[in-house]
């Protein structure tokens, strides 16, 4: 019954931003914000949000787990504590300070916030990839060899399952942390729900202000709600 | 401008910057972990204060960074006051949450011989409630102070000064040398400020 209940929260967490964004659109506080908050800019502006993340966070899950499964085969395998250790030190970096170095290099536009963002959410997706790959009992996959399993079969059949719940755990928190800092995008011209909140700061309004807020922390919540029973589903 | 000549120019105003940075962070911090710590301790006395007390520090955490400055904006104006309760506002979580747990999980048997001896509830609390959770609180620090050097970053744009100004100004004067600069500069604070904290971490616990 446990989804269930989480998808009440999803459906909760839905309808508290759409009341919010009705009552917004109904009752502004004066004409600036009536012009500016509209049912199609919110849809559209949601759209660019979804957008950013969905891309980046794909983009981080195609490249994160070949990468973790490719530095946990016996080849590459010393490699591994070292681009964790790698990872971690790139986890420390703040989310502003990769979106301006994406802006450094790429310049403006909604390139610059996908690889951003692509590059932020891919961290905690690679270290816990890696960290689940190589939690799996070495004497279970023993086990699986000695059944006359090969390589391929083993990762697909053993370790990847055993090691699934750990990379979807990745995944939710890289979402998480992603749809917030997607806020930034609206910086470097790659727009999403971010463009409220900078208007809503420049014409000082409360009302767009904490739309701008309110909407990406549903968003995160309601992701964290849509992971989480994701993350209970694959579990072994 | 070559990057060399640019860094040779506005050195003073980058280190003023940095200083400044520096300085924000810092006195967050120290409110921050005075709050955070007597919080974490305050609610092992009850479970369903703890329990609200770690489900609002947690909403908090999730509101971004931008919105929660921008929203500071109507209460306490534009600079560094607002900027400063941001940042004590976000690194709670990991320190009250620290601290919690790291008093929570102390061995029950412990806490019974120490009764067991005549210790008052205070003196169990400083000699060996605190120091036992002292590893689980050190973590809590590291992980909110490196977040706050990073929010930090953000809270330029609320007027707040620091590094952030530097990237936020680079970006709408499409001055790619600043945004670097900016950027690299809160890179390398963050990790050596992980990276120094780590081996505090350490050497405390030994």
């Amino acid at each position: 019954m446990a989804s269930l209940s989480s998808l009440l929260k999803v459906l909760l967490y839905g309808l508290i931003g759409l009341f919010l964004s009705i009552w917004v659109v109904q009752n502004p506080q004066d004409g600036l914000v009536a012009r500016l908050v509209t049912y199609d800019k919110l849809a559209v502006l949601l759209l660019q949000h979804f957008y950013l993340v969905g891309v980046s966070a794909l983009l981080a899950v195609l490249t994160a787990v070949p990468l973790g499964i490719a530095l946990t085969r016996p080849g590459l395998k010393s490699w591994a504590p070292r681009v964790l250790a790698l990872v971690n030190i790139g986890q420390t970096v703040p989310s502003l300070a990769v979106v301006a170095l994406s802006v450094g290099f790429l310049g403006v536009g909604s390139l610059t916030a996908i690889v951003a963002l692509w590059i932020y959410s891919l961290l905690p997706i690679l270290s816990n990839t890696l960290i689940g790959l190589q939690e799996v009992d070495s004497s279970i996959t023993e086990a699986a060899h000695g059944m006359g399993m090969k390589g391929r079969h083993v990762l697909f059949r053993v370790e990847l399952p055993m090691a699934a719940a750990m990379i979807m755990a990745g995944i939710r928190t890289a979402v998480t942390i992603t749809i917030g800092s997607a806020i930034l995008a609206a910086f470097v011209g790659g727009g999403g729900v971010g463009n409220l909140i900078i208007a809503g700061n420049n014409i000082s309004r409360w009302q767009v202000l904490v739309l701008g807020a309110a909407l990406p922390v549903l968003m995160a919540l309601m992701a964290d709600v849509i992971f989480e029973s994701l993350e209970k589903k694959v579990r072994v | 401008m070559s990057f060399l000549e640019f860094l040779m120019s506005r050195w003073p105003t980058i280190l003023s910057l940095t200083l400044e940075h520096l300085l924000i962070v810092f006195i967050a911090m120290v409110i921050s972990i005075a709050l955070g710590v007597s919080v974490g301790i305050l609610i092992t006395k009850n479970k369903v204060a703890a329990q609200i007390v770690l489900n609002f520090t947690n909403i908090l955490m999730t509101i971004p960074s931008l919105a929660l400055f921008s929203l500071l904006i109507p209460v306490l104006g534009i600079g560094k006051i607002p900027a400063i309760v941001g940042l004590v506002a976000y690194t709670q979580l990991p320190i009250v949450r620290n601290v919690y747990t790291g008093m929570m999980t102390i061995n029950p048997s412990i806490l019974e011989a120490a009764r067991g001896m005549g210790l008052t509830e205070k003196k169990i609390l400083r000699t060996i409630k605190i120091p036992l959770a002292f590893p689980a609180m050190m973590s809590g620090i590291r992980t909110a102070t490196v977040m706050g050097i990073g929010i930090g970053a953000i809270a330029g744009y609320i007027g707040a000064g620091g590094l952030g100004v530097y990237i936020f100004q680079g970006i709408s004067r499409s001055n790619d040398q600043m945004v670097i600069v900016g950027a690299v500069i809160i890179s390398l604070i963050s990790i050596l400020t992980d990276r120094f904290l780590g081996g505090l971490q350490r050497k405390l616990n030994r």
